[in-house]
């Protein structure tokens, strides 16, 4: 393995695995206060005790994407100090006001987390709002850094240097508005999602259970949401793309060559040797369509552009298709799920969740945001390659001289695989200890209401 | 003053602030470790009660001082990643088993033997995060890292493989030890607790003016600019006057059981300490051939920055003021007068 290679998965796997807490860090406090005010709205037993379950889960998974996080502001240096000298001026920016952003989360979350008896209930909810708010913003910054590194803005370059800086103009960047509208969509599309299944899981197995009644309500209300919208969002990010990055297009389709009238690409397998993609679906004008909003429209395909500036094909197109497949099954149990809970509207409760079908579905359904997030970075990711900075600085320009990178890639990986199987098993545990609420009596059971 | 200087000051300040309360978390570690005898228990429970709210928004700071130096100092975050690789990922190791150890410990749903191997893991982490920190700004400190036209032309080892970052590392780690007890003395009102925390505030009260002696003798040649900087500058004297009477002031007010003051004279001397270190490097970021000025990010984005820097302690001050006010309101916002009488009822 090269040291630009293990440097380069270093960084993805780093990534890969801070980004699931981070999704989480933005998603799960938003159920958590919608949890909350609910109780305080209708002093509802079970609502505040799902706020105090989903806070505990915060609380684990926020520290492991705290530190992780910090793990990954080194890295920019320790991995990548060519990029940073270059961008660090320029895009800096983003980063120190998420640092702000990153405060505001660990301050409130403190106070949420440990002063439920300490605070006014008025007080404990908004400071679990401001750990959802902040919890977005600090997403939010992030992914504008992102966005101008696929589409630069706010400087010139002269002499190889960057001159003429504007920060703003830089964190105002072509992609960056589309970007944070698709990852912010996806965070609570996941979050809502995992949430939704694993209490759909639970409710299966112990079907009367109050608890995981509104748990699902909440969390499929904020993901289903999401999901939804979803699709409006990838389009207008794809038109920026075309744009923006026409090679990172032409990947995303497995598009070989220039074409007027190209076809969308559904499966199928590209062969970056060969120059095409075997075994899709194609559908006639779709890509043109969709990318440009005319049929006719030309697609520069990956052979216009010199060899040494094309993304690998073959990664970047099942990756897009996967995040792709798996948004629109999203989409598909959201709008079931909303059309059983039409349906039963005036019956007065959680009728719509009586379907074995439909709980499998969610439970089917859970891990599938974040299978979306995890094929949607490598999208992006690979499909900027070999670009660090797309157009500006090659990755291999920006890797740190240091040897032996593979000792740094193999000791993180194999701590963030022990942290994960941590975090999965003290998670496993905090669900079986899941609380037990049923129905109040005049309901369909005749039970007593018992708290357990 | 420069833009960019006033830039530095600011992260200085906020490593500052990283010591005084990220520092004395690790510090709380340390004593985790350390726990023994009839109260072991106990001394756990108060560690751990006392840095459960606040550790996250204490880590922080950190992160400030880490994303303002790669904004305004884009080059050198870049000198400094590349030839301290290694004591910088072995730190991020700490931090990760420390922060998730002790979450894990703290959220758990049941009681049973896994707690205790996590209390041993944050504890080992809390004792050997703090060393690689010290040997960082240790190596940064020592002139060591030599930079040319933006490549670091020292290696990957020379500059922190050497005895003085070292002993800068074990210094950090007693003044965060120090930190921690003194601040532990004011977080029960249980006297056997307190004296236990009183005796190990005094012990490494005690390692940190030996180690300080080391690191002055091996700064010698170890670190010649900050050497020079602090025994023959202008305002040396001035400083070695109050950082002495700050660290006589907090042991005698440990020996007389006046923790408050202690408190004060222990959080000064090390923010002393900190402040000398700036002065003699000043105006140095990563000497002999990184400056402030040389370093510095464009006009645009430093006037940005600092805008925002600001905005963000308006935003920032009230919000940590509120967080302490809910969990420290008795021990930190309580005036001092009167704090014999509280002490003498406890």
């Amino acid at each position: 393995m090269s040291d630009l290679l293990a440097a380069r998965s270093q960084m993805a796997m780093s990534l890969a695995f801070h980004i699931i807490f981070a999704v989480i860090g933005i998603g799960l406090p938003l159920l958590m206060i919608i949890a909350e005010w609910r109780w305080l709205r209708t002093k509802d037993e079970a609502s505040l005790t799902l706020a105090k379950r989903w806070a505990k889960g915060t609380a684990i998974l926020f520290a492991v994407g705290a530190v992780s996080g910090t793990v990954l502001s080194f890295e920019l240096g320790l991995l990548w100090p060519g990029f940073m000298a270059y961008a660090g001026g320029i895009i800096g920016m983003p980063f120190s006001l998420e640092g702000f952003a990153f405060f505001a989360e660990a301050i409130f979350l403190g106070i949420y987390l440990y002063g439920w008896d300490r605070v006014s209930p008025r007080a404990h909810l908004s400071a679990g709002a401001a750990v959802a708010a902040s919890g977005a913003l600090s997403g939010i910054f992030v992914v504008i850094a992102n966005a101008w590194m696929n589409t630069p803005a706010g400087f010139r370059i002269l002499d190889g240097k960057p001159v003429d800086v504007d920060p703003i103009a830089a964190m105002m960047n072509p992609a960056a508005f589309t970007e944070i509208l698709h990852m912010m969509l996806a965070a609570y599309a996941a979050t809502g999602f995992i949430v939704a299944g694993i209490h759909a899981f639970m409710l299966l197995r112990d079907p009367r259970n109050l608890f995981h009644r509104r748990a699902i309500a909440i969390a499929l209300a904020v993901g289903g949401a999401a999901a939804v919208l979803q699709p409006l969002s990838g389009d207008r990010l794809a038109k920026v793309v075309a744009r923006n990055q026409p090679a990172k297009l032409a990947a995303f389709e497995g598009q070989f060559e220039t074409k007027k009238r190209a076809p969308l690409r559904i499966g199928g397998l590209p062969d970056e040797r060969a120059g095409v993609t075997r075994y899709a679906i194609e559908i006639p004008y779709g890509l043109s369509l969709l990318a440009y909003g005319d049929p006719q429209a030309i697609v520069r395909g990956l052979r216009d552009f010199p060899e040494d500036e094309r993304p690998p094909a073959a990664i970047v197109h099942v990756a897009f298709q996967m995040m792709v497949a798996c948004g629109f099954a999203m989409m598909g149990v959201a709008i079931w799920g909303a059309r059983r809970r039409w349906r039963a509207r005036g019956t007065g409760g959680d009728a719509w969740l009586d379907s074995r079908w439909f709980l499998c579905a969610l439970v089917a359904a859970s891990p599938l945001g974040f299978f979306a997030i995890e094929a949607g970075w490598t999208v992006t990711e690979i499909g900027r390659q070999p670009w660090i900075i797309y157009g500006v600085m090659r990755t291999a320009d920006a890797v740190t001289p240091m040897p032996g990178l593979i000792v740094p890639f193999i000791t993180f990986t194999l701590l963030y695989i022990f942290l994960a199987v941590i975090t999965v098993w003290l998670l496993l545990r905090q669900v079986a200890a899941s609380p037990r609420i049923l129905r109040p009596a005049g309901a369909v059971e005749d039970e007593a209401p018992r708290v357990d | 003053m420069s833009i960019e200087t006033v830039i530095a000051a600011i992260m200085v300040g906020a490593l500052i602030f990283y010591a005084l309360l990220g520092g004395a978390d690790y510090g709380g570690g340390v004593w985790d470790f350390f726990a023994r005898g009839r109260r072991a228990e106990e001394q756990r429970d108060l560690i751990a009660k006392a840095i459960g709210p606040v550790w996250e928004a204490n880590h922080v700071w950190l992160i400030l001082v880490i994303v303002v130096l790669f904004t305004a100092f884009p080059p050198a975050f870049a000198a400094i990643g590349t030839a301290l690789h290694v004591p910088l990922a072995l730190m991020l190791i700490g931090i990760v088993l420390r922060g998730t150890a002790f979450t894990f410990r703290t959220h758990d749903v049941k009681r049973d033997a896994m707690q205790l191997r996590w209390s041993l893991i944050f504890s080992i982490a809390s004792v050997i995060t703090p060393v690689l920190l010290g040997v960082t700004l240790g190596a940064i400190a020592s002139g060591r890292i030599r930079v040319e036209n933006g490549v670091v032309t020292s290696g990957f080892v020379q500059a922190w493989l050497a005895p003085f970052p070292w002993a800068v590392g074990l210094f950090a780690l007693a003044l965060f030890a120090f930190l921690a007890a003194v601040y532990l003395t004011l977080e029960t009102r249980e006297r056997a607790l307190q004296d236990d925390f009183r005796r190990r505030a005094l012990i490494s009260g005690a390692a940190v003016g030996l180690l300080a002696l080391a690191v002055l003798l091996l700064a010698k040649n170890g670190a010649p600019r900050i050497y020079a900087g602090i025994s023959g500058s202008p305002w040396s004297a001035g400083l070695h006057v109050f950082t002495g009477v700050a660290a006589t002031g907090a042991l005698y007010s440990l020996w007389r059981r006046r923790y408050r003051i202690a408190r004060l004279c222990a959080a000064a001397q090390v923010a002393l300490i900190l402040s000398g270190w700036a002065l003699a490097q000043f105006p140095f970021l990563v000497g002999p051939d990184i400056t402030i000025s040389s370093a510095a990010a464009p006009r645009a984005t430093l006037k940005l920055l600092l805008v925002a820097l600001v905005a963000g302690a308006l935003l920032l001050f009230p919000s940590l003021y509120y967080l302490f006010r809910i969990f420290k309101g008795r021990t930190v916002f309580t005036a001092l007068v009167g704090q014999s009488n509280t002490e003498k009822r406890s």
